[in-house]
């Protein structure tokens, strides 16, 4: 067996995980890039255990741990998920801009004055 | 190149064209059942890497219950049924970009690194006896903690989704500030 390939496989995994994140704007498509991603370490994880013929079985444990910790991550995800859902009626991560900080005054000048009307 | 490889390749070619498909397709139900044919080809890959347990166990988690948990999220956030224009994002080309870097990376340091590494493979290293043997054995203590964090996750969702548990401390932590 090749090690290589698994590698090269669980790189190009992860990297298609790494657009998802970046490019999606459903919250819940952004949760499956980060199983793609997640799945590509636990690829390479198998693959080196394996490789290594480790007697503690460390790479599969491991595995098995993180396939764990990502059911919790999606199950809180999603939670998550369903309260912005409930909160806004939408996952649209692109519009969630609560936390972004304001834009400087001198990129939106158009913008500006609507500040002060909007506070109190 | 032996047959070994072969399989490995062309699960690992139906993984990361699914996973491709995943990425880009235009409805969200087709997303998520892409992703089902991503994982079973990485449980594919584990069967032959002789990673048995994981495999089932990837099986089971992952295609069983984490997919079925975004297909509830994708049904009860009342997504779409049909195509959707505006999945993507303004920023895709230079998501694009950030991707093509981290493969090309990876990929070079891969084929840098272990580029003609290669060795037979014995089966039996990922029975569910040996791996029993080595959770409860070496691995016991990480295996209770994470049992711990299951549950608080568990919890944490719990709170989350129940809008009474949540809504009545908010109001209170409201009243004690508009009485201080």
């Amino acid at each position: 067996m090749h090690i290589v390939y698994p590698a090269v496989v669980a790189s190009l995994l992860f990297a298609v995980g790494v657009y998802g994140v970046l490019a999606r704007r459903n919250a819940i498509l952004v949760l499956m890039s980060v199983e793609l991603m997640l799945n590509a370490v636990n690829l390479n994880l198998v693959a080196f255990d394996v490789w290594w013929r480790d007697r503690l079985h460390g790479g599969q444990v491991l595995t098995l741990f993180t396939i764990v910790i990502a059911a919790a991550e999606v199950g809180l995800g999603l939670a998550i998920v369903l309260m912005v859902y409930r909160n806004r009626a939408t996952v649209d991560v692109d519009a969630l801009r609560d936390l972004a900080e304001d834009p400087p005054p001198a990129a939106s000048p158009e913008e500006a004055p609507k500040v002060p009307e909007g506070a109190p | 190149m032996t047959g070994q490889d072969l399989v490995l390749l062309l699960l690992g070619a139906v993984a990361v064209g699914a996973g491709v498909l995943v990425v880009t397709t235009r409805q969200l139900v087709h997303a998520a059942l892409w992703l089902v044919v991503s994982l079973g080809a990485l449980a594919g890959s584990y069967l032959v890497l002789t990673a048995e347990f994981v495999a089932w166990v990837q099986v089971l988690i992952y295609v069983g219950a984490v997919v079925v948990l975004l297909l509830f999220g994708i049904m009860l956030t009342r997504a779409p049924i049909g195509a959707s224009a505006d999945l993507d994002s303004g920023n895709r080309w230079a998501a694009l970009a950030v991707a093509l870097g981290t493969a090309a990376v990876l990929v070079t340091v891969t084929v840098m690194g272990f580029g003609s590494a290669r060795k037979p493979v014995e089966a039996g290293g990922g029975s569910a006896e040996a791996l029993g043997a080595s959770v409860f054995r070496t691995w016991v203590l990480p295996f209770e903690v994470l049992s711990v964090l299951l549950l608080a996750a568990l919890v944490g969702a719990i709170v989350l989704s129940r809008t009474d548990v949540g809504g009545r401390a908010g109001r209170d932590g409201r009243a004690g500030e508009e009485g201080g």
